[in-house]
């Protein structure tokens, strides 16, 4: 079993949280991880990358090479079309349809999405309304990793723990908005 | 012996926690600055070792020499344009016995994800005659580390480990060992090893060269070079560092395994080579960076082997590796990913954030300067680099660490005006001291405007290296006319005052110095996050 992932958005939308939250999923169940990260000038507002690759057997690249990704989560929908020379030619793509519009050349919303439907595997989900439905659409990458969870191959309740610890240090009510995201995100995804 | 996930810099660190380490030093740097981030962290929680940033990577590197010749063990951390500035006592360093091990942990950019070049580390290890490993994977990166402090002491030299982004930032296992107890205090016993008068120098560089033989027996006998014979009579590979995982990862789809050379500990194993390459007709060389052992090649093989690699073109010359370029240059067919026709993405670099103070004092200088045809913006290297970019197009300059400074008395000297200089605190307080204080010494017509946001920002907030309220009185003391020295809030409320005081300075024909004041707004949101979470 090995499962690659790129994890996409823009610098300050929480797409090393969703990396973390992942990663440590899959090494509490045994398996092999390796996740590469963008720090620095990247993450000012730009394009952001993140590779995540889970396996039952050793990893040798820390970078997943071209066509073999499982799984595109954008938290953008400019930018989960901007990774796809990675994704398998039976690879899906989950995207947030919520766009980043901070930059002039945006393209009009429905011609982004329109080229995302046209993808043989992908799931849109408005996950800044369900994770303001949530209680804060901060949790909009938690909402988003719910979506993901039924290709991830870890339990969903080893991502709910890990949900729960990664926000413990922020109060209890910053937990309960992100596990309900987390939830909802899920949700939609199977309705979807 | 207990396993925990790190990433490439903080397996570093811990290494160097386990080794014995007293103190470490360092200055922030992507993508080097977890390093010293861990150990500042592990200093909170532990009461040690000593972890300290310093105003720039040569005066860390100094503060490391004291505890060296106090006889303890000592890293200094930097990314590979920070032993540019450290130069000077990384080169001498390497004459002097070094008494308590001396670890120089530098991080390449290959790739340049957030540098202004992808200059290769091994080189400098080369360049001073000392040992340099590089890990290939974070379990790696630990042990050399711990091993890099025993090999300093054993050969009393400094000992480089070189990572680079890609390991850096990874998160991987890391299988940890019991710590080994600090050394006790012993100063150096022979004080001539360290005074490096020509005399005393002659005689430290001759017993350098000729440590030589025993350091390449060394890494020639280290685990971390390796060969795999794998029978292979035509193609052979050589990997060093990272390259192996490039490697291995493309290993499967070829139709025999090559014959397989790798190296993780420089001086790099020149006999083995010979040995190794015997029989080839093509040897791959792999690896991150520039073409350090490709070229080293070229006097060890004979003629008759074709070394392929980034000179000859099989590998790109420039640019980080990835599992694809290797791929290529192994001749498998590199795998086509999904594509929609048509499609048309548009870029998104980086950008100031919303409501930066930098973005303030942008607006400024260009309402100011767009009277005049002759001026020039220089900057440097910070956050506030991307006013180069639109909306703003303010700076025209970017080259290194305090740069701005110096080259706006340059540019004035050649006849510009106005000049006007921007630079953070931090990198100010780095390297822009020292050319003020030429521009002080002839009165230069020029503006430094210093954007003190009270933080080291692009790296991710670490503290400046001193108060944003003492930046006024180190500008004083370097002799700036005090009627020419302002201190000035940069808000979107103040905004027309501000550019008035500009548009008098910039038209005054001699220096002054502006500093525009307003702490970032991502250290804001986090001191704030953090009052949150402690009252909780």
């Amino acid at each position: 079993m090995k499962c690659d992932i790129i994890l996409s958005g823009v610098g300050g939308q929480g797409v090393l949280s969703v990396s973390a939250i992942i990663a440590s999923s899959a090494m509490q169940e045994g398996l092999a991880v390796k996740q590469s990260e963008v720090h620095g000038m990247s993450q000012r507002g730009g394009a952001v990358l993140a590779n995540l690759r889970i396996s039952d057997k050793p990893i040798a690249s820390d970078l997943i090479p071209r066509g073999t990704a499982a799984l595109i989560l954008s938290m953008e929908p400019v930018e989960s079309l901007r990774y796809l020379e990675y994704l398998a030619a039976d690879g899906t793509v989950i995207t947030a349809t919520n766009p980043v519009t901070n930059i002039d050349d945006y393209p009009p919303i429905e011609s982004i999405l329109d080229q995302v439907r046209r993808l043989p595997h992908a799931i849109m989900i408005d996950a800044e309304k369900l994770a303001r439905q949530a209680g804060s659409a901060r949790a909009t990458n938690m909402v988003m990793v719910g979506a993901a969870a039924h290709l991830l191959p870890v339990p969903f309740a080893t991502i709910e723990h890990f949900v729960r610890t990664l926000f413990a240090p922020k109060g209890e009510r910053v937990v309960d908005i992100n596990v309900k995201a987390l939830h909802a995100g899920r949700s939609a995804a199977a309705a979807s | 012996m207990s396993e925990m996930v790190l990433l490439g810099d903080e397996a570093v660190a811990l290494g160097a926690v386990h080794a014995g380490l007293t103190a470490a030093y360092a200055y922030p740097g992507t993508p080097s600055t977890e390093i010293l981030e861990y150990l500042v962290r592990h200093q909170q929680q532990h009461g040690g070792p000593r972890a300290q940033w310093c105003a720039n990577e040569k005066t860390a590197y100094e503060a490391a020499l004291g505890v060296s010749f106090a006889g303890r063990r000592t890293m200094v951390a930097m990314k590979h344009v920070g032993l540019n500035v450290a130069a000077d006592p990384f080169m001498n360093s390497a004459l002097l016995a070094i008494n308590g091990g001396l670890v120089v942990a530098v991080a390449d950019d290959p790739g340049m994800h957030s540098s202004q070049n992808e200059q290769d580390t091994r080189y400098f290890a080369d360049f001073a005659r000392v040992i340099c490993f590089e890990p290939a994977s974070h379990q790696e990166a630990y042990e050399m580390t711990r091993e890099a402090f025993d090999v300093s002491e054993r050969f009393t030299i400094p000992v480089v480990v070189r990572l680079v982004t890609r390991l850096a930032h990874s998160r991987g296992i890391v299988t940890v060992r019991d710590a080994r107890p600090e050394n006790p205090r012993h100063k150096t016993a022979d004080k001539m090893t360290w005074i490096l008068l020509p005399a005393n120098a002659r005689r430290q560089w001759r017993s350098l060269l000729d440590r030589q033989p025993d350091i390449r027996r060394y890494t020639a006998a280290s685990p971390y070079n390796t060969v795999t014979a794998n029978d292979s009579r035509g193609l052979g590979v050589i990997t060093t560092g990272l390259a192996r995982n490039y490697f291995f990862e493309n290993l499967e789809d070829l139709p025999t395994p090559p014959a397989h050379l790798h190296v993780g500990a420089y001086p790099f194993p020149a006999d083995a080579i010979r040995t190794f390459v015997g029989g080839l007709t093509r040897v791959l060389v792999l690896e991150e960076g520039y073409p350090f052992v490709e070229r080293a090649l070229r006097g060890i093989v004979p003629p008759a082997v074709a070394i392929l690699g980034r000179e000859s073109g099989e590998v790109p010359e420039d640019g980080e590796l990835n599992p694809d370029l290797v791929r290529a240059a192994l001749g498998l067919p590199v795998r086509a990913g999904v594509s929609l026709e048509g499609l048309h993405l548009p870029g998104r670099p980086p950008q100031l954030c919303a409501g930066c103070p930098h973005g303030d004092s942008f607006q400024s200088i260009l309402s100011v300067l767009a009277s005049f045809t002759d001026a020039i913006v220089t900057s440097d290297i910070g956050c506030y680099t991307l006013g180069a970019l639109p909306p703003y197009n303010a700076i025209e300059t970017c080259v290194c660490m305090g740069a701005s400074v110096g080259m706006a008395k340059g540019a004035s000297d050649a006849g510009f005006h106005p000049v006007v200089a921007v630079i953070g605190d931090s990198t100010f307080l780095h390297s822009g001291v020292t050319p003020l204080l030429d521009a002080v010494a002839s009165d230069t017509p020029m503006t430094l405007l210093i954007l003190d946001n009270k933080t080291v920002a692009m790296t991710g907030g670490q503290p400046t290296i001193r108060r944003s309220s003492d930046l006024e009185g180190v500008v004083r003391g370097l002799g700036v006319a005090p009627d020419h020295l302002h201190v000035l809030e940069a808000h979107p409320r103040r905004m027309a005052e501000n550019t008035e005081i500009l548009r008098r300075e910039v038209n005054h024909r001699g220096l002054s110095v502006i500093i525009a004041v307003r702490e970032c707004i991502e250290t804001v949101k986090r001191g704030k996050q953090e009052k949150t979470a402690a009252s909780a």
